[in-house]
């Protein structure tokens, strides 16, 4: 069996399945079941600053975009930190890192942007014998309102001047945990490294409004006929995250920074994804928030098969294979050629493939009296539409033209060599090929 | 109380009360609101669907179940009515394993295709509940026409023309309405008095009087409605019934299965209905399968179908056969009646078993029997008819008849499957055509 055992920040871990900061890791009780349950690390939720303790809403605090049968697909919410007293969430981190030394356990921590604030609190956090923390730069509800929160994630020289105060004042890893909520995350990211931050993790939940109730007319979830957007996670925000690790993971300025992914991680194919794009580990909440900390071990059974069909026996051997694989468009191969093509034995003749094509594309599949849908390749721009609406997987494939076979379409030979855009003729920018 | 099942001859209240109850509900339970978002979810939005191609009223499939899946049922149902007025009657009784989900894509891919009968219900339930009928009559035409059969394709063709502002009357040989929706439908698939429900739901456009206990040719003629009318439709149906034309048919026992299946639909308790002990069915089709199953549900120890082909030739469908097995009913093939015998009653059957091609075999077979329940088809009766095809009314596309002023549809109507579904949509094709020629 493959070893699932992850090493990140010199933290050591079991599995790369942790379970983020969130309401299931609010407590002492909720994060002995889940490391009994399998998980191998845990994102304590958020704490706060000593005193009173910040306060919910006490109507619905969760809202859900559901797909068919009310599977789960986006999750929004409108939770704050901890509500509960800080020296007590200290006692409880104490015991449970006492209890469970083979698991990471990092808290998350979101307090003021004042250096006295966090010198406050860096030395009891310390004091837990916790594995590291993690920066709450990004929740983008409530919190940002206080300036904390996204309201820092989104500015970069916050970001490095808090980073830099944690690295001052704490001794082991600090990660720093970026909002989603900004245009360029390699700005945010950057920014944490200048800090000296040892990781990055993303993405924190993205601003939403999941939907307005028609009747009331107030967005969903209604607190006494009001609404507030909250932060949007679960498997609908995975390839926003899955696109924002790339970009930092290929950025000169951030590439070779830590990465702990988060954002939708649903299945042990979604952690392998985040880990191909360079992550060392991946955090999940909504999976577990859905179905329970049983998830887990599908994802460590499933990781572990896959590893061994692959013959990984390590995640560092398949971490960031994808990385040099995600480039610019202007850096596609324009000499690749393909055209879609349809199985007639596999076809079920329901004309998705039709409709969408005549409908919103290229006009280039025909349809016979009988229901019979072929491709027509003068047309096919090979878009891939009718691969993606066909209910039947595997039915519409693209297959590759040959070099020095002539497209029907554009009625020239397919070129062996590789031409992208930067060299083309109809760029005005293009520079002579080498 | 069990015990009643082994006593011999015709009897009622062969069972206890409860076991009528669960014996007669309904055959398919209704999805309720999340099964039926499920069941929606699995409809793929086909081009130019199949579908629809296989459903005689040509209803937008596609379209009512994306109206079901995105919460809006009685658009849904609005889709379905605009095409069959009786779409709440034919999503509990068409064969739709043989229609719209036999043509389903999913029942190509996986051998499971969309519920489209039990979607179809759940929209047009949904909005019928509510008493809502989400159609209005145009402006009086001032014209007159006269629906002759109250079934379905005269309710079907009733129902259009009042919606485009003709005054309808209706007349109707039996005591209600509905035709062989009221009187010829197993009991299971149309309990609750849907089928009176629906009659009721569909007069609300107005416009339709309807008048029963008048038959054609009894009370009044063809020639008096065509001078009296503007326009006569006839949707008589078929109310003979084929001869056995074997030695003691006419014994005690021997009897129609439409009027079995009548009185079971027109009795206020299916406990004092009686039935055999041992009771034969003879045909293939719906009736046959109706009277066989319904036999067993009220208690019929030994209930033995005989159809003279092979199954494969059976009008009633797979599904339909599936069912008749499944309630403990025999089913057997390739033989013909010979004889009955009996002293007064029917006690015993004589088969003969046939080839494909009916070539008698000499071999035979003798069943008991308390009773015989006759399901060989039915036939148009009645004279003074316009010109006949084969034995049924002829008529064009437009479902016009040799009769200027007189279409005709339905079973009474050649051509066609002898379906609800297929009447509904003669009825309302005829209508179109009647306005279209009454507004010259």
């Amino acid at each position: 069996m493959a070893d699932l055992t992850t090493d990140f920040l010199g933290i050591k871990s079991p599995n790369p399945f942790w379970l983020a900061s969130a309401p299931p890791t609010d407590k002492e009780y909720n994060v002995r079941r889940a490391f009994e349950a399998g998980w191998g690390g845990v994102v304590w939720k958020t704490l706060g600053s000593e005193g009173p303790p910040v306060v919910n809403v006490n109507g619905p605090r969760y809202g859900v975009i559901h797909g068919a049968d009310r599977r789960v697909l986006g999750l929004n919410n409108i939770e704050l930190i901890t509500d509960r007293d800080l020296q007590t969430n200290l006692d409880e981190i104490t015991r449970v890192k006492a209890d469970y030394p083979d698991r990471a356990l990092i808290v998350s921590i979101m307090v003021p942007c004042e250096e006295q604030a966090w010198k406050d609190i860096l030395p009891r956090v310390e004091a837990t014998g916790a594995d590291g923390i993690e920066l709450n730069f990004g929740c983008p509800h409530g919190m940002s309102e206080r300036g904390m929160g996204a309201a820092v994630g989104q500015v970069p020289e916050y970001i490095e001047m808090v980073t830099r105060w944690c690295k001052q004042y704490y001794s082991r890893p600090v990660i720093v945990k970026l909002t989603p909520n900004i245009t360029d995350v390699r700005l945010p990211a950057a920014a944490a490294k200048r800090g000296g931050a040892d990781a990055v993790s993303l993405i924190n939940t993205i601003n939403s409004i999941v939907s307005v109730n028609l009747d009331t007319m107030s967005p969903e979830p209604s607190i006494d006929g009001k609404g507030s957007h909250g932060g949007y996670c679960g498997p609908a925000v995975k390839p926003i995250a899955l696109s924002m690790v790339s970009e930092i993971a290929r950025a000169p300025d951030t590439a070779g920074l830590p990465i702990s992914g988060i954002g939708g991680v649903t299945t042990w194919r979604d952690a392998a994804e985040f880990i191909t794009l360079g992550c060392g580990n991946v955090q999940v909440c909504t999976a577990a928030m859905t179905y329970g900390f049983k998830v887990v071990q599908e994802m460590i059974s499933g990781l572990s098969e896959w590893m061994d069909e692959k013959g990984h026996t390590s995640i560092q051997d398949f971490k960031g294979a994808a990385v040099p694989n995600t480039t610019d468009w202007q850096y596609l191969n324009l000499n690749y050629v393909t055209k879609a093509s349809i199985s007639q034995d596999d076809c079920i003749s329901c004309g998705r493939c039709y409709a969408a094509c005549e409908d919103t594309s290229h006009q280039a599949i025909a349809m016979s009296e009988d229901r019979t849908f072929t491709v027509i390749d003068e047309e096919c721009v090979a878009c891939n539409l009718c691969v993606e609406v066909c209910p039947v997987e595997n039915c519409i494939t693209m297959v590759e033209m040959e070099a020095g076979s002539t497209d029907p379409r554009t009625g020239k030979v397919v070129e062996e060599v590789y031409a992208n855009w930067t060299t083309h003729p109809n760029n005005p920018a293009a520079t002579a090929a080498e | 109380m069990a015990d009643r099942i082994f006593e011999a001859g015709v009897q009622a209240g062969r069972l206890d009360p409860q076991t009528y109850e669960t014996h007669f509900a309904d055959l398919h339970p209704p999805l309720d609101g999340h099964e039926a978002l499920v069941a929606a979810d699995r409809c793929y939005f086909c081009h130019d669907a199949p579908c629809i191609t296989a459903c005689p009223t040509d209803i937008d499939i596609p379209l009512f179940i994306r109206q079901i899946a995105t919460g809006t049922p009685d658009a849904a149902a609005k889709t379905i009515l605009s095409q069959n007025i009786l779409g709440g009657m034919c999503a509990r009784v068409c064969p739709t394993e043989q229609l719209c989900e036999e043509a389903c894509v999913r029942e190509a891919a996986e051998g499971k295709p969309v519920l489209i009968g039990q979607l179809q219900r759940y929209a047009t339930d949904h909005l019928q509940e509510q008493g809502l009928h989400p159609f209005t009559r145009a402006a009086s035409t001032g014209k007159r026409v006269a629906v002759v059969g109250a079934g379905p394709a005269g309710l079907s063709a009733a129902h259009r023309l009042a919606m485009l502002g003709h005054d309808i009357v209706m007349l109707d040989a039996r005591a209600k309405p509905g035709g062989l929706n009221e009187y010829g439908i197993a009991t299971y698939k149309t309990p609750d008095g849907f089928a009176q429900g629906e009659v009721d739901w569909l007069l609300k456009i107005g416009g339709i009087t309807v008048m029963t206990d008048r038959a054609l040719g009894r009370d009044v003629t063809l020639d008096e409605l065509n001078s009296d009318y503007d326009a006569v439709f006839l949707g008589l149906g078929l109310r003979g019934v084929n001869a056995l034309g074997v030695d003691g048919d006419d014994k005690d026992g021997v009897l129609d299965a439409v009027d079995f299946i009548a009185d079971l639909r027109q009795a206020s308790d299916v406990a004092q209905v009686p039935v055999g002990r041992d009771v034969v069915v003879i045909g293939g089709g719906m009736t046959a399968i109706d009277a066989a199953v319904q036999s067993k549900l009220l208690g019929a120890l030994n209930v033995t179908l005989v159809y003279r082909r092979g199954r494969d030739r059976m009008n009633a469908s797979v599904f339909e056969q599936d069912l008749a097995a499944s309630k403990g009913v025999r089913i057997v093939t390739h033989a013909v009646p010979r004889a009955i015998h009996g002293n007064g009653a029917v006690r015993e059957i004589e088969f003969e078993y046939v080839g494909e091609d009916l070539t008698p075999t000499g071999q035979t077979l003798r069943l008991a029997a308390d009773q015989v329940f006759k399901a060989i088809g039915q036939t148009l009766s009645g004279s003074g008819l316009p010109a006949l095809e084969g034995r049924k009314i002829a008529v064009d596309e437009r479902g016009r008849t040799s009769i200027e002023g007189i279409w005709a549809g339905g079973d009474c109507a050649a051509g066609g499957d002898d379906l609800t579904v297929t009447a509904v949509a003669e009825g309302r094709d005829a209508a179109m055509d009647m306005h279209a020629v009454l507004m010259g």
